[in-house]
């Protein structure tokens, strides 16, 4: 149980890029990924700017590699893409005979496609193309369509614990490894955008009409954002033996809940300062060991001002660099945690802190002011990770150059 | 890694939320779509909230009340939670409301809770349970990836007692959709005689089981659970039975340990075979069980069959209407359950006497 877990692979696509070093550049360029909406058929066009993968389904089914669409939803597609970087990263080989773990993550599954078709799905005249969707409605269809593309059969799941989902992926992938069930696991999340999940955060009040501004007096909400974010797992020792570039090490994480209410956090972010010290706790780290944080800095009023509210109850005076990646990516709920590990895990590689997009005015609530430049040679060693969802679901994560 | 089940909350087609009734109670259904039979929900829940509760809320929270008294555990370390669907009820009123009004004059009640999570929250907010929370959406890997999480955790040392929960919920929204692949029977059964139809597809069902688990040594406790495996995509019959192999030896077992076996049996001719196939090589001395036509079939049916067997053991008592075959039955010391779902998802599970 002692094993020490590494990242060896990183893959992505994002509102800011198809790769990793699309989305490398861009960060670096502070160069957003929100704009009108384009690609999504809703009648919020126009009024609300969302954080589109800039690609129709038809041109993710060619990048994915795909001859022909038998049902693939452009969730499906989004993770069957960045899980594929990320295992071609590692120097993973399909059928390699390393026993090999695939979990997704991920809040919507198929509702993209059932919200096209779902009026003739449930009417037993209709007939039609249509019916080679009806199978990928639920969370595991992309789970197991991703699998199949990379031929991982030693274990599959999904996780939906709402915009926590691929932090718990990457904890589960670890333990995994620990427990000696498998030897390397790809791990991540992925969510499409869909009408159901813009018209769901749109009854809450909770879209800004803007550009979201994480940690900004005058935020009014989030960017709802689309996309996927996986890594590949290992243990130090298998990816040293092999010879592996190590991206950094997953040292630390936990997760806990607000056990507050089913879709807000508590104000004093109980379970965000559960959450952050007892991943600290495994990480064997010292408080001040922890360079930068990634937070999961939504923009909503309550999310910024919990979140803050736990870092300076765990922190104290001494708050780290922190910076919210959302003003690049828009949330993209269950593969925020996803994407933000690729984030963090490329802070790390090329010792950079990438900022905070849209922050003007610090909030009234404490004297906590985001990074708003790119920082080269930040001397990132250790990073903190916030991922935090519906149903107080609460994970960080601590990753460490290795 | 191991644990005993302290407790068992269930909601299902039968009238498992009393525990004193063990199948003694046995209702039949003529619809090829079964729903649970509703406890008294005001008992578990005060009415204020019980009507803001969609029919998946009530079912898996009652069950999770009942499942807490009856382990005498107030407060859990973790609450992990499987379901393939999540909570369909307000997920389809959500999406007609959007589709149905041009995506206006929407309200978001239905919204929040139409997240595969809102169960382990909800119950989490219920008992203020501050700890380990997710929930696992992987089709039939659903529950028993919720169960594997909880048995990490024990043998990690962190958490002494997990509420772990399986849920689905059935709909005719969802049964009309998925009858369209073939999944259901076209001619309408009685639900007892699954296994005597002999045609493709099974019948529809749907239920909320939730267990406490421990690694402490109770009188009061049902089983112990033992072992898990699951096995994706097998290729042939002698794939899931080399699997079953392994797996007994990896538990130090041998096939005459095993005093019953539960089987997966769903009635659908395409996909039945490989249960018989073990019942008829590995296990042709062994006696057998099936379940799915008390419950209908559903991602987290496996949560159904481990309640089926934890009470077997505890009660040393195999119903009548469960029997597979009449081959000779002793004391029931161990069980093995062989699930898959749709000749994709494959589980095995071993019960044993503490």
């Amino acid at each position: 149980m002692s094993e020490r877990i590494v990242i060896t692979g990183l893959g992505i696509i994002s509102a800011i890029g198809d790769n990793v070093q699309q989305n490398l550049a861009s960060l670096r360029a502070k160069r957003s990924g929100i704009g009108q909406i384009k690609y999504l058929e809703t009648i919020h066009k126009g009024n609300l700017p969302i954080a589109e993968v800039k690609h129709t389904d038809e041109e993710l089914l060619q990048i994915a590699g795909l001859a022909e669409d038998t049902g693939y939803t452009r969730t499906a597609l989004l993770g069957m893409i960045a899980a594929k970087e990320a295992f071609d990263n590692s120097g993973a080989k399909k059928g390699d005979g390393i026993r090999t773990a695939l979990i997704s993550a991920t809040t919507v599954g198929g509702m993209g496609s059932t919200e096209k078709f779902y009026l003739d799905y449930i009417n037993p005249e209709k007939t039609g193309d249509f019916v080679k969707y009806i199978d990928s409605h639920d969370c595991g269809d992309s789970a197991e369509k991703i699998a199949d593309n990379l031929g991982i059969k030693d274990f599959i799941t999904s996780i939906n614990t709402a915009c926590s989902s691929s932090a718990n992926a990457l904890m589960l992938g670890a333990r995994l490894i620990k427990h000696g069930i498998v030897d390397r696991v790809v791990a991540g999340g992925v969510d499409g955008l869909t009408k159901f999940t813009i018209n769901g955060f749109n009854t809450l009040m909770i879209l800004d009409k803007e550009y979201c501004k994480p940690f900004d007096k005058n935020r009014t909400g989030l960017t709802l954002g689309e996309g996927s974010g996986f890594v590949v797992l290992e243990s130090l020792e298998a990816a040293q033996k092999a010879g592996k570039q190590i991206y950094c090490e997953l040292k630390g994480y936990a997760n806990t809940c607000d056990a507050y209410h089913q879709t807000a956090s508590s104000p004093e972010g109980t379970g965000a300062f559960l959450s952050m010290s007892s991943a600290l706790a495994l990480s064997g780290l010292k408080i001040e060991d922890i360079d930068y944080v990634n937070v999961h800095g939504t923009a909503t009023q309550i999310n910024d001002l919990s979140e803050g509210n736990a870092m300076m109850k765990f922190f104290g005076n001494n708050v780290p660099k922190f910076s919210s990646t959302k003003g690049y990516t828009g949330h993209t709920l269950g593969a925020a945690g996803g994407i933000e590990a690729v984030f963090s895990a490329l802070s790390i590689h090329n010792n950079t802190i990438f900022p905070n997009l849209n922050f003007k005015d610090k909030m009234d609530e404490f004297d906590l002011v985001p990074v708003t430049d790119v920082l080269e040679n930040a001397g990132v060693k250790n990073v903190l990770s916030n991922s935090f969802g519906f149903g107080g679901n609460n994970t960080s994560l601590i990753f460490s150059k290795a | 890694m191991k644990a005993y089940i302290r407790g068992i909350g269930q909601i299902s087609p039968q009238q498992t939320f009393d525990k004193d009734d063990f199948l003694d109670t046995v209702v039949g259904y003529n619809t090829n779509m079964l729903f649970c039979i509703d406890p008294v929900y005001k008992e578990f829940i005060n009415p204020l909230q019980l009507r803001r509760m969609s029919r998946t809320l009530r079912m898996g929270v009652t069950a999770a009340k009942i499942c807490l008294t009856d382990s005498g555990i107030e407060m859990p370390d973790a609450v992990i939670t499987g379901t393939g669907f999540g909570c369909i009820e307000d997920t389809e009123k959500f999406l007609l409301a959007m589709l149905n009004n041009n995506e206006q004059q929407l309200t978001p009640t239905a919204f929040m809770q139409s997240t595969h999570n809102t169960i382990s929250g909800q119950v989490a907010i219920m008992l203020k349970c501050k700890e380990y929370n997710s929930t696992y959406v992987n089709r039939g890997f659903s529950f028993e990836t919720a169960l594997l999480d909880s048995l990490m955790l024990i043998a990690e040392g962190n958490a002494h007692k997990i509420l772990l929960g399986g849920f689905d919920e059935n709909s005719v929204n969802l049964h009309v959709t998925t009858e369209r692949l073939g999944h259901w029977k076209k001619e309408k059964i009685n639900s007892l005689q699954l296994l005597e139809s002999k045609t493709s597809g099974t019948i529809s069902g749907e239920g909320a089981t939730f267990f406490m688990l421990t690694d402490k040594e109770d009188a009061n406790n049902y089983a112990l659970l033992k072992g898990l495996s699951t096995l994706y995509k097998p290729e042939n019959e002698k794939e899931v039975e080399q699997h079953t192999i392994d797996f007994l030896k990896r538990n130090n077992l041998s096939v005459a340990d095993i005093d019953l076996v539960v089987y997966g049996l769903n009635g659908d001719v395409r996909t039945d075979g490989v249960y018989y196939h073990l019942r008829d090589t590995m296990f042709n001395q062994t006696a057998g069980a099936y379940f799915k036509h008390l419950c209908g079939d559903y991602y987290t049916s496996s949560a159904f069959a481990l309640w089926l067997s934890a009470n077997v053991i505890k009660k040393q008592d195999v119903p009548e209407v469960v029997r597979l075959g009449k081959a000779p039955l002793g004391a029931v010391k161990n069980i093995l359950i062989v699930n898959h779902y749709r000749d994709i998802n494959y589980s095995f599970m071993l019960v044993s006497q503490c």
